[in-house]
Parts: structure tokens; C-alpha cells; sequence
């Protein structure tokens, strides 16, 4: 029996049981895989790297490269300075990257490693980079961990030249989603015509064909180049707050570029914001295509809205995938009953909240910070109908018997979703179709054999 | 040999200092080194010595296993491992201490304490084992005597786990931390009698894919009953109970060799080293522990089981043996014990053992692997990508073994690939096992998709 909910009241105030969140490493990794020839690199233990590799191949199931600066009990009393150093040089020498992105550790943290002065005071070829992320795991979450990430991408990397060579372009800052969101966002931009820099960019990276031979370095992430350019465009979306906002306020504060900061486009209406977002700073022509896509939805949002209007979802994960899940699922005619995330931020409770509220909703919980067995309890006291968040929920859900649509990261018991949008108006066919079915699979299972029916 | 090893992709992997970690066997007249420590810069496959502690411990399914660190190593860790259960699941939920920077700055002892307060107020677990990470480490947080006031507190065995993960880079170490938590958590109080029984301990069995289950089943057919496993579908008060047994037999040595050469120290039980991994391994051990025994009538069953099993067996692996035969095959897997196990199964399928490595393999044991392989096939220690990708292809393998790292790597050069990590699913343990294993190595190796690898839908011939 896999319910381990404990009898009686139960109070839960200190630490963390059944985790919605992970630690900023991993985060930063993920980031730096959307640079193009670039190899993460961790500086710290050598279990950091294993598992933060494991678990993000375990999600995309494609290969996951990064070095690591193995600390042993010497680095750790004497400082980790000699590894980082050896370690660069070692990395440009035999894996030859383009760039090397370190991401510091709560270990390195912990000793103080001055990684600004190391890397100063390392060998790096001529036309070689390296770039970093201070990312304490003991602050925030993976989101944070990515969040410092791209914003060291703009203070080391994005540049700005004259004025009036600024491009008509737009900087596109994806946030912590899969590849294939960021591929269907990369269709949307390009189908109104717009040109665009998307950083960090993971599509052709984690998402890669079999061909018989294997590229350390694939074909896609953004270049080194590329990003130093973004300096030079007309505007930046910021995708996510949590994950893209640092990012794009560097970038206006260091090359003035303007920054807009929306959600990242799940549901109708964060889709809806992109492109008139786009259409409004670039006199973009929306293309048919778009209109038909965003008109099919909508259709097929009133032929299933019986499916699941009223229906209570529990929604978890991380903020930026959350936000406008919440956001869509009451676009639905849902109720988000339960919302929670991992990562620390009143600021996500606020905006939860007023987003439930003015749907008229008044019977809720919204906690950030949260974890999974909070959530068991919320549900113990009053079920909900669905589920949806990640794999971690499958324990929930089988205790609970309770339907569990997987959405956000990681996902580590289903395979293809990489692969398969849950953004644009693509993705919200995809999101209603995975919603309904879950739900009518459900009614199917339980009905009794007179309400067994070929047509629903 | 480091300049000659460019891949047609622009990824290159060989390192001058790493030579002396690769050997060709019957080429090299000197030993293999492995006992070094990862080199600063390397995509090594190697983890650290909490994955080795935790990977030991977690099978008790009835503890509580607290994580004091960051939240990240509860994460990784939260029920990765295809360890079954018969009854409790809390093993299988996630306790850390989430420590926040006020934590790191101020100490976590107080927050340790609180959170060791709060899981057994809530559970009643009969103990908790608390693993220190690399910050607890650094810090200084003495989580020895909070575990000890916690312990006087609420009467129950809180058991610390020192596996700072910077200790080293070798599992092996993490292995031996969770050995001395095993040894504190089983050393009976004073004054206790643990009554004496001719059953077993099965050491270094973890009940991957109900893997102790079975080889428990051929036992008690043969008259012979298991104490407790460690740790694999185990409960706390079940390991106490381990001082009672006649012997010990050993599987994962890599993990209980120190127990098992302690418990007999300390409780003069003998042990055995045991392979269950093929049906010859399988048919071998069951006849050494049934002559440990002497019992005619055990050695009379154990000889009816074996044969009963082969002739029941043998005919299937013959039929995957028809498919395989002259495969080539690479392994590469966390220790020397299961490299050798896969060995000789491979072989058993017909199948070319071109490639073996590990991430934690003893001199000795590399000695053994290369007496196993035939000429020229590569043996080489706590291998990186770059490597492994040079080996398959050169030497052009069908089908590799190893851990989920390797798996997706094996994938992409269109390459099958047997998970024999400790995450696996699948029961590969005796002859049943063995048979699941020639399926499972025939399933990738001969799968329909690698047909369509070549096929080009733009003109070009991929």
C-alpha cells in the first residue's frame, strides 16, 4: 500500500516530505544545454553532476553531457580553485567546447570559491568562453538555478553596438519548458514573419533524431554569438517570470533593450498575449494559419466543455508551467481547487490567487513553497477530480484513485512528451485532449454497464 | 593512443592520463589503474558517496530515511530504485531537511532535531537512518549527537549515515558508510539475547524486480529458510534479528563485503560468495550453500531443483542462444561482481564480450574480467562518454549492458541496450532471471525498429 498518510491530526512545519521542487543546479545545466557547443559544467561533487545528468535523461531521454570538478576532501578544506582551473583546461582540450557555463554548488558556495577570479585566472583558448551561475542550492529551487543562468548568459555574454544598428528582432527568453515548446513557440514568431533570437534554446539539443552516430555537440541551442547579438535587438519577451524576468531586466539594463515580460504561452489567453504582443511591436500580420489554429480550440473547447466544466483539479509544478495551467484550466470552466509549487514566492500566491478569484472562486488553497504531502492532506480532507503536475503526483493518484494528467517537469514514467507541445494553440489541443480523455478513460472505468456508452 | 581517437562528430574523449585505466587484454603486461579519483574536468559516469549509502540503505522499508541537505539529494534519490516491497512503503516517500541559507550559515542541528521530531510524532517509524550531505558536511553539523539526543528521546534507533558526498567520488566509500550504519543498527543492546537459528542472511540482495523473493523460493524448497536480506524487501526489526543466523551468504560484494567479513568478527557467522545472475551461477551457489549445510536431504533437493529448472530452462535460452549467437556485446555497469555475472551470461547467449568496464572495480576483480575475456576485447575503469562511444563503435557492438546514462547514449548510435543497473525492473536474478535476461538482450538487439535506422525519407542514405 503506497498510502503512507499518518492517522489522526497532522502537523507538518519543518522540512520537506514527497518534494515539488529540486535544487538550482540541476536548473542552471538544463539552461546551459541551450547554448550551442557549450558543456555545462559543475563545480563541485561528482554526485551532483551524476544525478542532476541522470534526472534530466530520465525526463528527455537523450543523451546528457557535463563535466565536473569532482571535488574530493582536499578541494573542499583548501578550496575548490586548483579543480576549477584543471578542469577548464581539460574540458577545452578534450571535449572542446565552444563554451563552458559552471554552475557553483551549495559545496562550493559553502567554501566561498570566488568563481569570477578563478576564471580570471584560467586558461581559456582564444576565441573560447566561459561563463557562470552562482547557484546555492539552498536557496530557491531548479527555477531559480535556470533563472541565474540565462541572466549570466546577458552579463557575460550580450553586447550592444550603435544605436541605429538595433535590429528588428525580437529576443525570445522561453523559460524552463521542453524543447518542443520551444520549437512551437519558434513556429508561432516565424509565422508572423517576425526574426527572433531565442536563448537559451534546447530544441536540436534534447530532442535530437536517431541517426547511428552521435554529436556531443548537436545541431541546435543558440550560439555564443547569437546571444552576444541579443544586445541589438528591438525587444525582449521574457517567458516566466521566474524563469526569464532576471534575464530580460539585465539585458534592458545592459544593451536598453525593452523587455516584456508575459507568461509562458499554455492556454488561450497566455497564446493570445504572445502573438498580439508580437503583432503590436512589429506590425505583425497574423497569418491565417494562426486564426484557423486559435479558432479550432475554441471550437473544441465548447464540443468537450461538458467534459470536465466544474470538474476540481489539483494543479503542481513549477511557476511559470502552473501559472497559466491555472490560468487555461479556468479558461475550461474548471476549478482549481489545490495550486501549489515547489519553489518559494508569495509573489506566486498572489498571482494565483487574484486569478481564481476573479473567476469567482472562493474555496480554495494556493501555497507556494509547498510540497507533495501537504497536498495528500489538502486531499484527504476534500478530493478533487484530476490531477495535474508531474510524475511525483503517480503516488497521489493511485492512494487517492484519482485520474493524473502529466504536465511540467520532470516526467519520469511516460515517454514522447518532450517532443509534444503543451504551448501555442497546439498545445492547448494537446492539454484538452490529454484533460477530457483522462476524465471520460475515468468514466468509462467506473460507470455501471447501463451507463456504459458508445457515444460520449 | 589519445590522438587517434577523434570522433567523425567533432566530439573527441580520450585523455592522456586516463590510458593506464584502459587495457586491451593479452596486449597489456601491466595492471589496470583504478583506485585513482576522477579527474577534475571529466564527464565521468561516477556518482558519490551518498548515492552510495542511500543506494544501500533505501530497500529498508519500514525507516525513515532523512535526508539533511538541500533539497536536490532527496529529489535524485526519492525512489529510484526497482527495490519491491512486501509491506511498508515509507521508503518509498521523500524526508529532507530542505536547509535554507540561515541553516547553512547558523547550523542545521536545530532543524535536524525538529525534523526528526516531526516524522516520528507523525509515524512511529521503529527508526530513522539521517544521511549528512556535502553542506552538512562542510558546516560541521554534529549530526552524530543529534541523532543520539533524538534517539534517547523517543527510544528508537536514529542512525547517522556519513556520506557527505565529497568525500569521495567513489560509491565504494558510500557503501561502507551504509555498512557501518548497518553494523550500528543490528549490534544488539546490552544484556539482549539474539537466539541462534540455522537460517541465512542474504547480503548484498536489494529485491530489484522481486529478486530475493525468488532465490527465498528455491531455498525454502530446498529446506532452507532466509533471516532477513540486506537490505532488499528488509524491515529494522527483521536485520536485528541477523546475529541469529548460521551463515551469510554474500551477492553485491562491492556493498557487503566489510558486513559480511564483520558479522563474522563480531558474531562468528561464516559467509559465502554467491552469484545468482545465470542459471550455471544459479545451479552453482544453490550447491554451495546446500554443501554448507551437509544435510543430505537439502543437497538431495537442491540437485532436483537445479535439474528440474535446467531441463525446464534450457531449451528457451537455446532458442534466443540461435538469434544471438556472434552478437557482439559491451558492459559497462557499477561493479566488478555484476561485470563478471553479465560476462559469463553473454557468453552463455553465444554472444562476443568485446568491452567491460566499471565505475568501482578492484584491481583483483579486474584480473578476474580480463581472465574471462577472450583477446584483444578492451577492459577499462570509471569510463566516460566519449570513451564508451569509442569502443562501441570501433569495435562494433550489437548490444551494450549498463545504467540509464549509458542507455540513451547506446540508443542514439543505434545500438540495443539491457538495463542491469540497480533501477531495473525486471527480475534477472536465477534461472528464471535468466531466462528474462536472454529475452530481454534478444528484444533490443533483434528489435524491428534498428531496420528502419537506415531508411531515408530525403534521397539521401543516412
Amino acid at each position: 500500500m503506497l498510502e503512507c498518510m499518518p492517522e489522526g491530526e497532522v502537523v507538518h512545519t519543518v522540512g520537506k516530505i514527497n518534494p515539488t521542487k529540486t535544487c538550482q543546479p540541476i536548473g542552471a545545466m538544463y539552461a546551459a544545454l541551450g547554448i550551442h557547443r557549450c558543456l555545462p559544467h559543475s563545480h563541485g561533487s561528482q554526485g551532483c553532476c551524476a544525478y542532476h545528468r541522470m534526472h534530466l535523461t530520465r525526463h528527455f531521454r537523450d543523451p546528457v553531457l557535463a563535466s565536473t570538478s569532482s571535488f574530493t576532501e582536499g578541494a573542499s578544506v583548501f578550496g575548490g580553485a586548483a579543480n576549477l582551473k584543471t578542469a577548464i583546461k581539460n574540458v577545452f582540450e578534450i571535449y572542446k567546447p565552444d563554451i563552458i557555463a559552471v554552475h557553483t554548488t551549495c559545496l562550493s558556495e559553502t567554501i566561498g570559491d570566488d568563481l569570477p577570479t578563478i576564471i580570471k585566472q584560467s586558461e581559456v583558448p582564444e576565441g573560447k568562453v566561459v561563463i557562470h551561475a552562482n547557484t546555492p542550492s539552498y536557496q530557491g529551487s531548479h527555477i531559480t538555478g535556470f533563472s541565474n543562468m540565462v541572466k549570466a548568459m546577458v552579463t557575460y555574454l550580450a553586447e550592444r553596438d550603435e544605436e541605429a544598428l538595433r535590429r528588428k528582432r525580437v529576443n525570445i527568453i522561453p523559460g524552463f519548458v521542453n524543447p518542443s515548446d520551444m520549437r512551437e513557440i519558434k513556429r508561432i514568431t516565424a509565422s508572423l514573419g517576425v526574426d527572433m533570437t531565442m536563448f537559451p534554446d534546447t530544441t536540436n539539443v534534447l530532442d535530437s533524431p536517431l541517426t547511428a552516430k552521435y554529436d556531443m555537440y548537436p545541431e541546435g541551442g543558440a550560439t555564443v554569438e547569437q546571444i552576444r547579438d541579443s544586445g541589438n535587438s528591438r525587444l525582449t519577451l521574457a517567458l516566466g517570470a521566474w524563469s526569464s524576468n532576471a534575464a530580460g531586466a539585465a539585458l534592458m539594463e545592459k544593451c536598453g533593450v525593452p523587455c516584456v515580460p508575459l507568461k509562458v504561452p499554455i492556454g488561450l489567453k497566455a497564446t493570445d498575449d504572445l502573438i498580439m504582443t508580437m503583432r503590436e511591436k512589429f506590425d505583425a500580420v497574423v497569418p491565417e494559419d494562426l486564426t484557423l489554429e486559435r479558432g479550432q480550440v475554441v471550437d473544441t473547447l465548447i464540443d468537450t466543455h461538458f467534459h470536465y466544466q466544474g470538474k476540481k483539479v489539483a494543479i503542481f509544478g513549477d511557476p511559470d508551467i502552473v501559472i497559466p495551467l491555472t490560468e487555461f484550466v479556468l479558461t475550461m470552466g474548471m476549478i482549481p481547487k489545490y495550486v501549489i509549487t515547489g519553489t518559494p514566492g508569495k509573489a506566486f500566491e498572489e498571482e494565483v490567487g487574484a486569478m481564481i478569484e476573479a473567476a469567482g472562486i472562493e474555496d480554495y488553497i494556493v501555497k507556494a513553497e509547498g510540497d507533495l504531502f501537504e497536498l495528500h492532506l489538502w486531499i484527504k480532507e476534500e478530493s478533487v477530480d484530476l490531477l495535474l503536475g508531474t510524475t511525483y503526483g503517480k503516488y497521489i493518484a493511485r492512494a487517492e484513485d484519482i485520474p493524473l494528467v502529466r504536465v511540467g517537469f520532470p516526467i519520469l514514467d511516460r515517454a514522447v512528451h518532450p517532443l509534444m507541445p503543451i504551448t501555442g494553440y497546439r498545445g492547448c489541443l494537446r492539454l484538452i485532449e490529454m484533460i477530457s480523455n483522462a476524465l471520460l478513460e475515468r468514466r468509462d472505468r467506473d460507470c455501471l454497464d447501463e451507463d456504459y456508452e458508445l457515444v460520449l | 593512443m589519445e590522438h587517434d581517437c577523434s570522433l567523425a562528430s567533432g566530439g573527441t574523449g580520450c585523455i592522456s592520463e586516463r590510458q593506464n585505466s584502459i587495457i586491451t587484454t593479452g596486449k597489456n603486461k601491466s595492471r589496470i589503474h583504478c583506485a585513482d579519483d576522477s579527474l577534475a574536468g571529466a564527464v565521468s559516469q561516477r556518482a558519490c558517496v551518498f548515492c552510495g549509502a542511500r543506494v544501500v540503505l533505501n530497500p529498508i522499508t519500514d525507516a525513515i530515511h532523512l535526508v539533511h541537505g538541500p533539497i536536490g539529494c532527496a529529489t535524485y534519490t526519492w525512489d529510484i530504485r526497482g527495490s519491491l516491497s512486501s509491506d511498508s512503503e515509507m521508503y518509498r516517500h521523500s524526508f529532507s531537511t530542505d536547509l535554507k541559507e540561515k541553516d547553512v550559515v547558523f547550523g542545521g542541528e536545530p532543524k535536524l532535531a525538529a525534523c526528526i521530531d516531526e516524522v516520528i510524532s507523525k509515524y512511529h517509524p521503529p527508526a530513522v537512518f539521517v544521511y549528512s550531505t556535502c553542506v552538512v558536511g562542510m558546516i560541521g553539523d554534529d549530526i552524530i549527537a543529534v541523532c543520539k539526543d533524538a534517539s534517547e528521546r523517543h527510544g528508537i534507533d536514529i542512525i547517522p549515515v556519513e556520506s557527505s558526498g565529497f568525500l569521495s567520488g567513489n560509491k565504494i566509500v558510500g557503501y561502507r558508510a551504509a555498512a557501518e550504519a548497518l553494523m550500528k543498527l543490528i549490534r544488539p543492546k546490552p544484556g539482549e539475547v539474539i537466539e541462534k537459528t540455522r537460517k541465512l542472511n542474504f547480503l548484498g540482495e536489494y529485491n530489484l524486480g522481486g529478486e530475493k523473493w525468488l532465490i527465498e523460493r528455491y531455498l525454502n524448497e530446498i529446506g532452507i529458510e532466509v533471516n532477513v536480506a540486506f537490505t532488499g524487501d528488509s524491515t529494522v526489526a527483521a536485520l536485528k534479528r541477523a546475529p541469529g543466523s548460521c551463515l551469510n551468504i554474500v551477492q553485491c560484494t562491492g556493498s557487503m563485503h566489510w558486513v559480511a567479513t564483520n558479522l563474522e568478527k563480531e558474531y562468528g557467522i561464516p559467509y559465502l560468495d554467491v552469484n545468482f545472475f545465470g542459471a550455471e551461477n544459479t545451479a552453482d551457489s544453490l550447491r554451495r550453500i546446500a554443501a554448507f549445510y551437509g544435510d543430505p536431504e537439502i543437497i538431495r533437493r537442491a540437485e532436483s531443483l537445479i535439474e528440474r529448472e535446467m531441463n525446464r530452462i534450457t531449451p528457451i535460452i537455446a532458442r534466443y542462444r540461435k538469434k544471438l549467437t556472434g552478437k557482439r556485446t559491451a558492459i559497462y555497469v557499477g561493479g566488478a561482481f555484476k561485470a563478471v555475472a553479465l560476462i559469463r551470461q553473454m557468453k552463455d547467449l553465444g554472444m562476443e564480450v568485446v568491452v567491460t568496464g566499471t565505475q568501482t572495480g578492484k584491481q583483483e576483480e579486474y584480473d578476474t574480467i580480463s581472465g574471462l575475456l577472450s583477446e584483444g576485447a578492451i577492459v577499462v575503469d570509471d569510463a566516460n562518454p566519449a570513451e564508451i562511444e569509442r569502443f562501441l563503435l570501433d569495435l562494433k557492438v550489437d548490444v551494450m549492458a549498463g545504467g540509464v546514462k549509458e542507455r540513451v547514449l547506446a540508443y542514439k548510435l543505434g545500438i540495443g541496450f539491457v538495463d542491469h543497473n540497480h533501477e531495473r525492473k525486471e527480475c534477472l536474478a536465477g534461472f528464471d532471471g535468466a531466462v528474462t535476461f536472454a529475452r530481454e538482450v534478444y528484444i533490443t538487439t533483434c528489435s524491428p525498429v534498428w531496420k528502419h535506422l537506415k531508411a531515408s525519407i530525403g534521397g539521401e542514405e543516412l
